[in-house]
């Protein structure tokens, strides 16, 4: 287990133990898209199982975080203001228009033979949502990237194959992107 | 394998197996590249019956989600109930009484065999036997008549809530259960002596369709698919939740890999579900069924959640990402038939169409499941 972990750590952006009773996992890997496949392998040589991928849109999380911090500066700067008698500031609008939006990939690892449960996630540019598909590891990854491409507009080069999956065959839309309505 | 089958420069034609054929149990098509009567390659097409659960997961509040799962797995509904309550319950760190856990896992145990039942019965069908079908929903009909009387359902329960269980079982029931299971003990050696031990059986079983341990492992299948290659993985025992520490049961595991070993595992479970539901009415401990400081509107606490449960046919999981509202921000469903689907492809090269569907058969597919 601890030799998973330190191999983890040298491929990931940040390994960090999650309170399993809580969370239902006991490991958070953060990797680079381009290194979800060094983590794959890894995983493959410690015998870990692939249960399932899946992806988040996380649309509009960059603006809300950036109005969320602006919000608390300014209320400290209003506080400190205040302390010292002088007049409050005025608040500044927040140009969030720079920001870019992402979408979170999470595969979810196990092993049969002891309960350590990897969560590897990475984050891509929702724009330009690429990264590579894990297939030629774990066969098994074929159809939850072709599910996660169908929902997501997520395309997972070397792939053979995203033409929809689940939904229907002409299918030109991502149900799960949270500006899609029906 | 033929000599045939395995050189990809003869004569070969595309046969389409479904999407409405009796073998595939459900509205699954699967094109076949035959080479007369043996399989080159096999490609599963699915999505006849998707309804994107997941969509609607995030458009109603987390206790409204509770009827759509009831109708991912028609056979088996109340492990994926428990699935989806036990993850909600782990974000929203809601306590369960002891009573409702007990009532949980008997309720889940009498459904497992109920699904388990009606498999062997299709399974037999498949293979040409019709009989086998008749006795098996014969007893399956007791399990829906006693579920029915605590669920008030037959087949899409919704059954649990967060917190406990939405009725308290009675005295008719745990008297039915154990008329059903004393029933049941005498007509299993029945099923094994009409069923397992005939020959045309065996013949049509015993060393077809070997999976291996390994690619059970590289295509993350679960239940009894991975229990009949050997691996001995159960979320009951392996990620212990509920009461089910508290019972003693085996996991029944068969190394040959072939769809005798899947057979065998399915009807070994039965025996085991019905020692569960035997110890947990001995030790049924009064109290609430439904615990008391369950909010009204939940909302957990902003982050992603993992839950996995032991249903009929392997692991289910539901990943739930919550960003504080009462509506999940993002619920994702891992259901095992996925997974176990997935590997036909590769298993089926090479075989005789009528084997390839055995090994489709010892899969135990329920579609709706796999389509979401």
């Amino acid at each position: 287990m601890e030799e998973l972990v330190a191999r983890l750590e040298e491929i990931a952006a940040s390994v960090s133990r999650a309170d399993y009773d809580a969370k239902g996992y006991h490991l958070d890997v953060t990797v680079a898209p381009d290194d979800v496949e060094k983590a794959a392998l890894v995983l493959d040589e410690a015998g870990y199982t692939l249960e399932a991928i899946t992806g988040v849109d996380w649309l509009g999380e960059a603006a809300r975080k950036a109005e969320a911090e602006a919000k608390a500066a300014y209320a400290a700067a209003k506080k400190a203001a205040e302390e010292a008698g002088e007049e409050p500031p005025e608040m500044e609008p927040v140009d969030t228009s720079g920001l870019k939006d992402e979408m979170e990939i999470v595969y979810d690892y196990t092993s049969y033979s002891h309960l350590f449960r990897v969560m590897v996630r990475c984050r891509v540019d929702r724009d330009n949502p690429e990264l590579p598909s894990i297939h030629q590891v774990f066969p098994g990854a074929d159809w939850h990237e072709k599910e996660t491409h169908d929902f997501f507009g997520i395309v997972f080069t070397g792939n053979p194959d995203l033409s929809p999956f689940l939904l229907p065959e002409d299918a030109d839309y991502h149900p799960l992107r949270k500006d899609f309505s029906a | 394998m033929s000599e045939l089958a395995l050189s990809p420069n003869q004569e070969t034609f595309v046969l389409n197996l479904g999407p409405q054929h009796p073998a595939t149990h459900g509205v699954l098509r699967v094109k076949l590249v035959m080479d007369g009567e043996y399989i080159v390659s096999a490609e599963p097409v699915l999505g006849y019956i998707h309804r994107m659960h997941e969509k609607m997961g995030e458009n109603r509040t987390w206790a409204q989600f509770m009827p759509n799962t009831g109708r991912l797995d028609y056979l088996g509904a109340l492990s994926y109930n428990h699935g989806y309550v036990k993850a909600v319950e782990r974000a929203a760190g809601i306590e369960v009484p002891e009573r409702a856990e007990y009532i949980r896992v008997i309720t889940v145990e009498l459904n497992r065999i109920a699904s388990h039942l009606l498999w062997f019965g299709a399974f037999v069908l498949d293979l040409g036997g019709f009989t086998p079908l008749l006795y098996a929903f014969d007893d399956r009909e007791m399990i829906l008549d006693l579920l029915e009387s605590v669920t008030g359902a037959r087949l899409t329960f919704c059954y649990f809530r967060f917190g406990g269980v939405y009725n308290d079982i009675d005295d008719d029931f745990v008297t039915g259960t154990r008329e059903f299971i004393k029933r049941l003990r005498k007509r299993l050696p029945d099923y094994h002596n009409l069923v397992t031990k005939n020959i045309i059986m065996i013949k049509r079983l015993k060393d077809v369709g070997v999976i291996s341990a390994e690619m059970c492992r590289k295509y993350g299948a679960t239940g009894p698919v991975a229990r009949g290659s050997g691996i001995d993985y159960d979320v009951r025992r392996s990620e212990p939740y509920s009461v089910y520490p508290e019972f003693d049961f085996d996991i029944p595991v068969y190394h040959e890999g072939d769809s005798m070993a899947r057979y065998m595992v399915r009807m070994d479970e039965i025996e085991q579900s019905m020692r569960i539901v035997e110890q947990a009415l001995d030790r049924l401990p009064d109290g609430p069924v439904k615990a008391e400081k369950v909010p009204k509107i939940i909302k957990p606490a902003p982050g992603d959640y993992y839950s996995v449960v032991e249903a009929a046919r392997g692991t289910f999981g539901v990943r739930l990402v919550s960003d504080g509202t009462n509506t999940p921000y993002r619920l994702k469903l891992r259901s095992p038939t996925f997974s176990n689907l997935s590997l036909f492809g590769e298993a089926a090269r090479g075989m005789l169409l009528a084997d390839a569907l055995a090994l489709m058969g010892s899969l135990d597919l329920v579609i709706p499941e796999i389509d979401r």
